[in-house]
This record gives C-alpha cells, structure tokens and sequence, in this order.
C-alpha cells in the first residue's frame, strides 16, 4: 500500500514539486494541496510542509503563511497525532504556527547559504529517522537565509530532556543555537528541519542521505494508515 | 485612530542586521556603540478610545506583528 502524502503548496513555495516527486520515487502517494483548501485529502497519512518563500518572506518568514486555510486542517491532523514534516520554510511556518518550539532567525552571517551541510542523527527510534543506523552521519544540502534556529536555553534544556531535538549541525553553518537542525514536537509526530531531504534522494546529486528521512516518514505514514483501516 | 507598532530585537538576541548597521556607521565614520535593528508598523484602527485603540493593537502585536520569543513591541496611540 502507497501511504498517502499531502505536500502543501503555498504561494511562493518552490520546493512542493521536489518534495512530490522525491516522495513518489521513494515510493509514496504523494499529491499538491493549494494552500487555500479548507480539509486534507481523505485517507492523508502524512503532511509535508515544502521549502519556498511563502508569502514573499514578509513580516516575518512564516508569519503570513500560518494564516493559509489548510493550516487549519493541518493543525488538527497534527493533534490527533498525524506526521507532518517541515522542511526549511516549512519547518519557519510550524514554528511561527506553535507546533514547533523555537523560531528561525536570519543567518548569523545574513548571508544566504547554499551548500552541503554534514548532520548527526541523535535519535533513531522516530517516525522521521527510523531508517538512520545510531551514530548515522547525513549529508544533506541546506539553502536559506534565516534558518538560525533559536530558543531559550530554558526551553533547550527542555527539549534536550525530552529528546525533541533529533539532527544537528557537525559544523554549524547558521548560527543556530545547540547546533540544532533539527526539531520535534512533543508528541514526536511533528517535525521541522532546514536541510533539505527532498534535494537529496539521488546519490547521482551528491548524496542520497535525504532519502532515509523521507522514506522513513513514508514507513511510519504506512504503519498509520494501516492501523486506521 | 492611527496607532504606531515599534518591533525591536530582545536584549541579549543575536541581531546580524544591527551589527552589520553598525559597522558600516563606523565606516562612515560615526563614533556608533549599539546599533538594533527592528521595524515600524502603522496601522488605522477602528477605535471609540485611544484605551480601546491600544487593547485592540496589543492583541495585534500577540497574535502576529511580534515573535515574543525574539522580539519586544511597543505601542503609540495617535490621538
């Protein structure tokens, strides 16, 4: 069975169709959803919330995007448990949505940055990185100009107890406390990463590491929607 | 009524865009310490009081025009 993917498409997203086509080759049924639908598609196994510049980045990068309708229904899919991934802008509108802790902030450098970034896998046993071995090392492609991820170290603290932080940066490239790259909610079922996945699926583009992040989010959509049938 | 949103960086968080500005004025030449950048948002709200006025555009500020984990807001009612 193809569990089924819903990747969201909003104005200014110019990663949704990467995303799609790194899911179905992983083996996924994945589809666009524009932003402006009020529901999920029926029978939708997991979100993914694409890179992009929503909204042209303005107020705040997430800020206007977290308004769109189909984060409604995306906030509901999330409380009742449903896998959402967000990747770099994606993982900017779930946090200024408060599904992830933590807020993006612009580079340390205010340069855009656009390179390979080498990431350590610091929990396996998650719908996200169940296909990581422990102690995996990834290489996965970063591209973003705010993708300093911060919080206060209370609240970091919290975080690093609880095990929500699940990859971070060898050698950080952003300015982004903890050297966090990565980061869950909670519940484990929500997560936002600014590497890139979906540009990594091919080791005929420089690595194939993004894959075990999707794919094993594809495993767990399956394991779900399995269990609801 | 219009009322006068002043966003600015927390004391203590990194702020790239304040220490870029502040070397290019010491470049100029301007003896500079501290230098934050945040931004300015004007807005006309409907409003019978400027107490009014004020509630309505601290709710504005909560919900969407400050990121209070980074960010302090001020307001200013323009009677």
């Amino acid at each position: 069975m193809k569990p089924r993917v819903a990747v969201i498409q909003f104005p200014g997203s110019n990663d949704d169709r990467d995303a799609l086509w790194a899911l179905k080759a992983l083996g996924g049924d994945a589809s666009l959803v524009w932003h402006a639908e009020p529901e999920l598609p029926d029978g939708t196994g997991a979100v993914v919330l694409p890179g992009g510049f929503s909204y042209g980045d303005y107020l705040r990068c997430g800020a206007i995007a977290r308004f769109a309708p189909i984060m409604d229904a995306v906030t509901r899919f999330a409380a009742e448990g449903g896998l959402v991934l967000g990747i770099c802008n994606g993982f900017q509108i779930l946090c200024e949505a408060g599904l992830l802790p933590g807020v993006l902030q612009p580079n340390a450098s205010l340069s855009f940055i656009c390179r390979d970034a080498g990431l350590r896998v610091e929990r396996t046993d998650t719908p996200f990185t169940s296909r990581c071995e422990p102690g995996r090392r990834l290489v996965i492609p970063i591209k973003h100009h705010d993708g300093a991820w911060f919080a206060p170290p209370e609240l970091v603290e919290e975080l690093e107890s609880r095990g929500q932080i699940l990859l971070r940066y060898e050698d950080n490239p952003n300015g982004a406390v903890g050297d966090v790259a990565a980061v869950t909610n909670e519940a484990g079922n929500v997560m936002g990463l600014m590497p890139h996945p979906e540009h990594a699926v091919d080791p005929l583009l420089g690595s194939g590491d993004g894959a075990l992040i999707l794919a094993s989010l594809l495993d767990a959509a399956r394991a779900r929607t399995l269990l609801a049938i | 009524m219009r009322a006068t949103v002043v966003v600015r960086p927390k004391e203590g968080i990194l702020d790239p865009q304040g220490q870029a500005v502040e070397q290019s004025l010491r470049k100029l030449g301007f003896a500079v310490e501290h230098a934050r950048v945040g931004r300015v948002v004007d807005v006309d709200v409907e409003a019978s009081s400027a107490e009014e006025a004020r509630e309505r555009v601290d709710a504005m500020c909560k919900q969407l025009l400050a990121n209070p984990l980074i960010e302090s807001y001020e307001v200013e009612v323009h009677e």
